[in-house]
Formats: C-alpha cells, sequence, structure tokens
C-alpha cells in the first residue's frame, strides 16, 4: 500500500491534460504588470519611478518587512505607469507597468544554466541569496521563503519535505518540472540540506506521476539522504499538514507550523527557484505555469514572466474557446476565478484553466439530508455542516470553539455535498468574521 | 463573448453525487423486496404500496402547496421513500384508509412539521408505523399467511408472524421445541415465504438490496452490520442459556424486521449519525434495544421503537462523538 493520510480527502477526476506536454518558453509580452503584493505577508516598497530605465532582474519593488519579498523587474526596460490593476484576487492592486525594450538583447536570451553540481556558499550566503532573491512558496500559499529557513535554535528539525505532490486536477506545472529538472531540484535540495544541517529530504510525489518518481529517484541515486516517496493519489495530499502526515506519520498540532514536529517543507518549484538563485544568482522573474481545459485547443506548459497578461497565455493555446464561462487562476479545487483575462501571472499561479458551460454552473442548493459526507471527507477532522450552520446562524463564537480557524480551505466538503450546499464559502465567511473578532480582543 | 463570465469561489467542480441520486438509489435497492411481497401476497400488497406512495407524495404536496406554502419538494424521492418504507412496515390487509391516515402521519407530523427533508429527527415511516401500531392493534398485527401467487383481493386466512408465535407460545408455557412445528424453516424465513409486513419477510431480497446501496456509498457498512451484530451476539447468548425459552439467533435475525430495519430505516441519513463512532454508539444501541423488546417486552417485535428510540439520541451524539480534529493532540513529540 502507498503511502497516504488517514483521515478524510477525495479523488475527483484528475484530468491532467497537459503532463506529457513538454514546458515551452512564451514569447516575451509587450507589457508586463507586476503587482508589489505577490506573496503573504506585507507588500513590497516601490523603488522605482515613472520612465526609469530598468535591467532584467534588477529589484523594483523591496521587502516591506521580514515577511515580505523582494519584487524583480521581469523585463529589461521602461516603467511607463505605477497604477492600481486589479489582479487574482478581484481588489484593485498597486502594481508597477514596464513596458518591454524591444531592442534590448537581455530580454530575448533564453536563458542557459548547465547543471552546477558544486555547492560553494555557506550557510549565511545561501540564506541571503534566497531572501535577496524574491522566492516565494510556488505551490500557490507564496509564503516568502527565507522566513520558513529562519530557524530559531530551539526548532530542531530533522526532515526537509519536498512538495511534488500536485493533487489539484489539471495541473501539470511541477510534474513537468520534475521531468525536466530533476538534476537541478536535486541540487537545489541539497542546497537546503546544507543551509539547515538536516541529513534528510523526502520528496512525496503521488503515483498518478509514475515517470516524475522514476527520474527522481534516478537523479537522486548519488545522494543517500534523498528519497522519493511516491504516494497514493488523494486530494489535499499537497497541503503540508497532509503531505506530512502522509509521509512521517508525524501531526502538526492545530495552530502550530510543520517545524513543530521538525519538519520544513518546499514545493518542487520553489527548490528550483532556490536552485537558480543560489547557483546563478537567479533572481525568481519567471514560473511554470499550465494553461488547460478540456476545450483548449493547445494545452500545454509554460515558462511565464511573472507580470505577463493572462491574455497572452490564453491566447497561446488558441484562444478561449467558444462556451467559456469560467476562468481560473490555479487549479479547479482551489484556485481563484477571476473575470477576464487582463491580471497578470504572479509568483503564486500554478496555472490558468478555462472551464466551459456544463461545468461551471453550481447546482441548485438544497437541505442538509445530514449524510455526514462533509464530515467524512474533512481532512481536518472538522464538521463542516455544523460550521455552515452556525456561520449562517451568526454563532461565530461557537464556530470558533468547533475550530472553524484550522479550515485548510480545501473545498473538499463542497465537493462532495449531495445537496450543493456552499459548505467552503460559509466557512470562509465565518473565518473572517472569526479572525476579526479575536483581533478586536487582542 | 456571448455569456457574462462567472465569479464564485472555489472549488469549481462538484462530484455527480447528488441527494436525488441518493434516494433513487434507495428505491431502486427496495424494488427487489417488492417484487417478493407481490409473489407471497399478491395483489393486496401493491395496492397498499400504491396508496401509501400516492399518498404521501399527495400530503407533501398539499401541505407544501396551501398549508406552508413553501417550495414543492415531492421530485426529490424523500416522500417516495417514505411511501414505500410505510407499505413495507404494515400488513398486505391493511384496510386502505388506515395507509392514507398513516401517510398522513409520516409526512404532516414526523416529516414537514419539523421542517422538511433533513430536520426531522424521526424516520417518518416509523413514526406513522407505531402510530398506526398503537392506534389500530388488531389490523396492524393480523397478517394474511403467504399463500403464492394470490391474486384475491380477500385474504382467505390470516395468521401470526414467526415472532408472534413465539412470544405468544411461550407467555403460554409451551417451549421453544414444540412451537417448532408451527413455525417456518429458516429457509423460508430467509426467501420470505411467510407471513409478516408487506417488505419484511424476504432476509434475501433485503440483503441484496442492501449490498446494492453500500455498494453505491449510499449507506456504509457500519449501521447495519452491527446492528445485526449485537442482536446475533445478545440472542444467541440468551439461546445457549436456554434453548427452549428463546429463538435461535439466526430465527431472529431472519423474522421480523431486523434486516429491514438495519439496512433502510436504521440507516436513513437524516435520523442517522453522522460520524463512524456515533454510527457504532447508534447501532448497538439498536440492537440492543431490540433484543430487549423482544425477548422481555409486551411486543413481539422491537425494531421500529428500538430506531425511535435511538433517533431521538442522535443529536446528543453527534455532539458528544465527534471526528477527531486534526492536530488535536499531539502524537510526535521532539525529544
Amino acid at each position: 500500500m502507498l503511502k497516504t493520510f488517514p483521515k478524510g480527502g477525495i479523488h475527483p477526476p484528475e484530468n491532467k491534460i497537459t503532463s506529457a506536454k513538454e514546458i515551452k518558453r512564451l514569447t516575451v509580452p509587450k507589457v508586463v504588470y507586476v503587482p508589489i503584493a505577490q506573496h503573504i505577508g506585507i507588500p513590497a516598497e516601490i523603488i522605482v519611478t515613472t520612465k526609469e530605465k530598468v535591467e532584467i532582474g534588477q529589484v523594483i519593488a523591496k521587502s516591506g518587512g521580514f515577511v515580505s519579498s523582494n519584487i524583480h523587474s521581469p523585463v529589461a526596460g521602461t516603467v511607463t505607469k505605477l497604477d492600481k490593476i486589479i489582479d487574482s484576487s478581484g481588489y484593485k492592486k498597486q502594481c508597477i507597468v514596464i513596458r518591454t525594450d524591444q531592442k534590448d538583447e537581455s530580454n530575448f536570451e533564453v536563458p542557459d544554466f548547465p547543471l552546477k553540481k558544486e555547492i560553494t556558499m555557506n550557510q549565511k550566503d545561501i540564506l541571503k541569496h534566497i531572501t535577496d532573491s524574491g522566492i516565494v512558496g510556488l505551490g500557490g500559499a507564496t509564503f516568502p521563503s527565507h522566513v520558513k529557513l529562519d530557524l530559531k535554535n530551539d526548532n530542531h528539525v530533522d526532515c526537509l519535505i519536498i512538495n511534488g505532490v500536485e493533487c489539484e486536477p489539471y495541473l501539470t506545472a511541477d510534474h513537468r518540472l520534475m521531468l525536466e529538472k530533476a538534476d537541478e531540484i536535486i541540487v537545489g535540495i541539497q542546497i537546503l540540506m546544507h543551509a539547515l544541517h538536516i541529513h534528510e529530504a523526502i520528496i512525496g510525489i503521488e503515483n498518478n506521476k509514475k515517470n516524475a518518481v522514476e527520474v527522481l529517484k534516478k537523479a537522486a541515486q548519488s545522494d543517500k539522504r534523498i528519497k522519493v516517496a511516491a504516494l497514493q493519489v488523494k486530494y489535499p495530499q499537497g497541503s503540508e499538514k497532509q503531505l506530512i502526515k502522509a509521509i512521517l506519520k508525524r501531526e502538526v498540532p492545530k495552530g502550530g507550523l510543520p517545524m513543530d514536529v521538525g519538519v520544513i517543507v518546499h514545493n518542487v518549484g520553489t527548490i528550483f527557484a532556490i536552485y537558480q538563485a543560489v547557483q546563478y544568482d537567479q533572481p525568481l522573474i519567471e514560473r511554470v505555469v499550465t494553461v488547460t481545459g478540456k476545450k483548449i485547443e493547445h494545452a500545454s506548459n509554460f515558462w511565464v514572466k511573472i507580470g505577463t497578461p493572462i491574455t497572452d497565455l490564453v491566447n497561446e493555446v488558441g484562444g478561449l474557446p467558444e462556451g467559456t464561462r469560467k476562468i481560473v487562476n490555479g487549479g479547479p479545487m482551489m484556485g481563484k476565478a477571476i473575470k477576464n483575462t487582463d491580471v497578470p501571472v504572479t509568483k503564486g499561479t500554478s496555472g490558468i484553466l478555462v472551464i466551459s458551460e456544463e461545468e461551471a454552473s453550481r447546482g441548485k442548493q438544497e437541505n442538509c439530508i445530514r449524510c455526514g459526507e462533509c464530515v467524512t471527507v474533512c481532512p481536518m477532522g472538522l464538521e463542516p455542516h455544523l460550521l455552515m450552520s452556525l456561520t449562517e446562524k451568526g454563532m461565530y463564537e461557537k464556530a470558533s470553539f468547533e475550530d472553524i480557524m484550522t479550515c485548510i480551505e480545501c473545498g473538499s466538503c463542497s465537493y462532495v455535498c449531495p445537496s450543493h450546499r456552499p459548505l467552503l464559502d460559509y466557512i470562509r465567511y465565518g473565518k473572517n468574521i472569526v479572525k476579526k473578532l479575536q483581533t478586536a480582543k487582542n | 463573448m456571448s455569456e457574462p463570465i462567472i465569479i464564485s469561489a472555489s472549488p469549481h467542480v462538484h462530484s455527480d453525487r447528488t441527494s436525488k441520486k441518493l434516494m433513487y438509489d434507495v428505491v431502486i435497492a427496495l424494488i427487489p423486496a417488492f417484487l417478493v411481497s407481490l409473489y407471497v401476497f399478491g395483489i393486496g400488497a401493491f395496492i397498499v404500496t400504491a396508496v401509501a406512495i400516492i399518498s404521501c407524495l399527495g400530503f407533501e404536496y398539499l401541505i407544501q402547496k396551501y398549508l406552508l406554502k413553501t417550495a414543492i419538494t415531492i421530485g426529490d424521492g424523500s416522500a417516495l421513500i417514505t411511501g414505500i418504507l410505510l407499505a413495507f412496515n404494515v400488513p398486505s390487509s391493511l384496510p386502505i384508509w388506515m395507509v392514507i391516515i398513516g401517510s398522513l402521519v409520516a409526512i404532516g407530523i414526523a416529516k414537514l412539521s419539523f421542517g422538511g427533508l433533513g430536520f426531522n429527527i424521526f424516520n417518518p415511516a416509523l413514526v406513522a408505523r407505531v402510530f398506526l401500531l398503537i392506534s389500530f392493534p388488531i389490523q396492524m398485527t393480523t397478517w394474511p399467511t403467504a399463500v403464492v401467487n394470490n391474486t384475491t383481493l380477500v385474504d382467505a386466512t390470516s395468521g401470526a408472524t414467526t415472532l408472534g408465535i413465539i412470544k405468544e407460545g411461550l407467555m403460554m408455557g409451551e417451549t421453544m421445541s414444540s412451537l417448532s412445528a408451527k413455525l417456518p424453516t429458516n429457509l423460508d424465513l430467509f426467501l420470505g415465504i411467510t407471513g409478516g409486513s408487506i417488505g419484511e419477510m424476504s432476509g434475501f431480497a433485503l440483503l441484496l438490496g442492501g449490498i446494492y446501496l453500500i455498494y453505491r456509498k449510499v449507506i456504509t457498512w457500519h449501521i447495519p452490520v452491527i446492528v445485526l451484530g449485537t442482536m446475533a451476539i445478545m440472542t444467541s447468548a440468551f439461546w445457549i442459556i436456554n434453548p427452549e425459552q428463546y429463538a435461535s439467533p439466526l430465527t431472529h435475525l431472519l423474522a421480523g424486521g431486523a434486516i429491514l430495519g438495519a439496512f433502510y430505516m436504521a440507516t436513513d441519513l437524516v435520523t442517522s449519525p453522522m460520524t463512524k463512532k456515533g454510527m457504532v454508539i447508534f447501532a448497538i444501541g439498536i440492537g440492543v434495544i431490540t433484543v430487549v423488546i423482544r425477548l422481555f417486552g409486551a411486543y413481539p417485535e422491537g425494531v421500529s421503537f428500538a430506531i425511535l428510540i435511538m433517533n431521538a439520541f442522535v443529536p446528543l451524539i453527534n455532539t458528544y462523538f465527534k471526528p477527531k480534529r486534526f492536530g488535536a493532540k499531539i502524537k510526535f513529540k521532539i525529544v
């Protein structure tokens, strides 16, 4: 039996249409829109002015605090505007608009970084490079990576887990990256192990990516400290807590962090970004994005510059098909629906999913028939039906007591509810209010 | 684009499970037992079932349209199931007007007055059954004997059920061995060639449907297996101590409404607990209460009462047997 987390979980249709599509390089966009809040935490502070010329990889917004991140210019060009535009959250956010200099050759050079295995930097320099390169969790959470690496002396981390689970249906960005950059990922892992003095690393991959398991096992052959764990296919295994439980059987305590059980988790994409930052001093200015959908003509995976309008990506795959009703930034389970394709790709964009009529609409909400399916599938051991009705009735204290704040918003409850009840919508709302009440209290 | 883009929160996909599908799966699962009862009781079974279904749907429609003035929900399949289960719990010889009263109690009192589907505490069909049993004890405990291929409207003979014969016989001072001549064999009980309420006789047909429900993931094995298991263990204990005074566990499982109750009524999604732990407690409770009523109570049969009594505990069970929260107890400690 393959390992998996014990409680809850679902298995939606995988629809990994693009898993055999090599990552292509997207044409450099004419204009990029770079938001200054692409990560969890404090937004970066803009340090460029309008009409200023910027180089590729130059810092254009400086980290605004400890839990924050630098932002670099993805292209060489001229800052045309500092404007507010709608990003994938649906809100207007401050962003830096840069017109690409079509004459500047650095924009069109395909970066070619031969595999570099020797790790020459010391621990301090590695951490400094990761901090300066603006690396955030590329799995979608966009938590600034250096924060996770800033170990206090009382934390005894003994295991590094690499998240190559990609449990979201449709998405294949991590899968392709693991296939195409396996050696680099292994070096990236070694860099982190070196920097953190960890002697064990486990790469967790769901077994629907057997070729990735094989490729990484082969790449890791020479290093006995790195293991590859093939996992049973079950959503939401890519969630940090579920992944740690699946691989090590350790349970992160309520309200705690992976560090509390001696673990640090990084996504494979992040590891690759760390490799580039440390070995080649490359800041995070591009990432892999899967552009997919059942009706998309040339669905594929792309290397995309941060700030590229999603329109460019959609045009590359053959345009929006007839009858498109929903465009999702991310996967179908946790991604955000966006209003139009003007929204730019950010550090957290792992995929663009185009959904047609049949799948886009929700079923009619009916009475809860108390089947308990939401309770069965909740990976956090919560009672979604109860949290929804408590929120509906405004009983936030009780909802907080019933651990509403530990919900990871995986959406398994809403997915299975036979009465099409918007369980997660209410739970999110409840969480927001509970959070506000807690802040007010403190 | 012709149609506007939809903006909604995740998840953006949904499984193909719907309440309606769950309900109609239950209806499909009940078909084999219904066919057996047609074979055994003839047209009487058909009429009672048809009347129960039509009146349940009718009352739901009338009450929702004219009394409650809410949306009509007769298409969701739940009133249909209530109708079938009510019919399955009464003799095929029950007068039609009593069936109609039962339907009114089931839909009007047990279901809609609590707030409709999902809000009822007690299983509607069982509430109606117990209401009828207490109001019309004679008609509710007179069963036509099994007459294979009976096509007449009038049931010529009538007799007691297996459990009824045992209860009465033992109270009159007879022993199990002297009673055995009057009782159908366990094989007859299993196949359903016996007297009893419309849907409860054929263990075979009911198990067939029950397995279908488990296969279709409408119910889990926990409640039926534990209810029947608890009954088997308890009745075995008494039977081993004194086989002359207590019927064998196999007779207890096959006779009466044990299988019907365990697979179709105790598992009612609305009135059973939500967690596996809760289901175990609930099912053990039903098993124990059923056996206690059967062996020591005034009624020969106790499944309906047992389920209703445990239904009342469900809110309490749901409150005290919660799923284990992730990370609530730290199992791993760093030394």
